[in-house]
């Protein structure tokens, strides 16, 4: 009797520590983490529907929202589409289109960004339209400014309508590691400015500095590249994660370095479930 | 004559005292002027201060709304030295706070955290 009961007691010492390391591992899912981000904005902005917020910061700001409707009557991005066009359907000096790198393209977005078990990294469309030209012989393009909008500007209209859904495979830890290292940059703060990404994005949006008013981080990867009234062009996620970085007095990371490609998987698996709905403009 | 003498110097030094009192006023009340008004480019300078950023200040345009308007200065902190702390490093009394840390960052000198000390306690 003393015997099974101590039976007893070990085996459910057993299921009490597997149910706790079963909830912590939940906890600190990525899914989790989804879950809680959005209830932030849900609880902060309880009258903007989910799906507004590929939208940007024109899902809570009315007063902007009328004049960029006006702008997106005619779109500042279509010449850089009609571009982009020209670049899928150019061949290479070898006779290759980037149809041969992506058979299911032009509308391929929403499959970025993913883990790349075979190289060890997360894959961006960027990178990867840069690996296909190296492919075939051609020279990559630049990763912020320049005809890599062009064609970005394409695949992006081409790719309306699809669903962000960033994986993160179980089958390969290093997929979590990259994941957890763009969690960490993003709530990290940087900078003579001391500000995190999510010092703005996630504790402020809908303040303002000075006149302008921060935007939600919830969507914030739906719409790339941007034309940016700012700019005067159309630019990249990284280049605009080069942008916020100076702005709060840091050095900037390289585009398509491993911080910032860590960061857009982070970021993206954020709005896992909204539409995609590039280019987008912005002041 | 050395009670006189002692008398005339004595009336010469409290009206020199008297002279000297009256100069250093008013040149403290120049230079308090003069902090003042610096003080106040200082904040309101995008790249110095920037205090118009996150505050709203009397007189200011285009100011943000993170941070309380700055009004009633004195009132909020008697004492200016508690005041200066909370510019210098906010992240004393509020680790999560979205001010930057002035004075401990080295993003005004400590003479120009000083005149930003006295125009914002002036509010």
């Amino acid at each position: 009797m003393k015997h099974l009961s101590g039976k007893l007691l070990l085996l459910s010492v057993v299921a009490a520590v597997a149910v706790a390391a079963q909830a912590s591992a939940e906890k600190a899912s990525p899914e989790r983490d989804r879950e809680v981000f959005e209830n932030r904005y849900k609880e902060r902005f309880p009258d903007v529907a989910k799906e507004e917020y590929v939208n940007g910061i024109y899902a809570i700001d009315p007063v902007g929202r009328e004049s960029w409707e006006a702008i997106e009557e005619f779109p500042p991005y279509e010449l850089f589409i009609d571009d982009g066009v020209v670049m899928w359907e150019t061949p290479f000096a070898n006779g290759k289109t980037y149809k041969d790198c992506f058979p299911d393209g032009p509308g391929i977005a929403h499959k970025y960004p993913y883990w790349d078990k075979e190289q060890g990294m997360v894959m961006t469309l960027p990178l990867a339209l840069n690996q296909c030209r190296e492919k075939h012989g051609e020279k990559p393009l630049k990763y912020k400014k320049g005809s890599i909008n062009n064609i970005l500007s394409y695949i992006a209209s081409e790719s309306r309508g699809q669903v962000t859904n960033v994986v993160i495979p179980e089958d390969d830890p290093r997929a979590l590691e990259a994941y957890e290292k763009g969690k960490k940059f993003y709530y990290t703060r940087r900078g003579q400015l001391n500000f995190a990404c999510a010092n703005c994005h996630v504790q402020n949006p809908g303040m303002k500095i000075r006149s302008e008013m921060l935007s939600p981080a919830l969507g914030h990867t739906t719409h790339w590249p941007v034309y940016r009234s700012k700019w005067g062009t159309v630019g990249t996620l990284h280049r605009r994660f080069t942008g916020c970085n100076k702005q709060v007095r840091a050095k900037p990371f390289k585009a398509q370095g491993e911080e910032y490609r860590n960061l857009e998987y982070f970021l993206t698996y954020m709005s896992n479930g909204l539409t995609l709905n590039g280019p987008g403009a912005r002041k | 004559m050395m009670i006189t003498s002692t008398r005339v110097t004595g009336i010469a030094a409290a009206a020199a005292i008297a002279v000297g009192a009256t100069l250093s006023m008013s040149t403290a009340v120049a230079a308090d002027d003069k902090v003042l008004e610096e003080g106040k480019k200082l904040s309101f300078s995008r790249k110095d201060g920037n205090c118009l950023a996150c505050h709203v200040i009397e007189g200011g345009e285009a100011a943000g709304n993170i941070g309380p308007p700055l009004m009633q200065m004195k009132l909020r902190f008697p004492d200016k030295a508690v005041l200066r702390a909370q510019i210098a490093d906010a992240s004393v009394r509020n680790a999560e706070t979205s001010m930057p840390l002035f004075g401990k960052y080295g993003i005004l000198s400590d003479s120009d955290l000083d005149k930003v000390v006295e125009y914002i306690h002036s509010l």
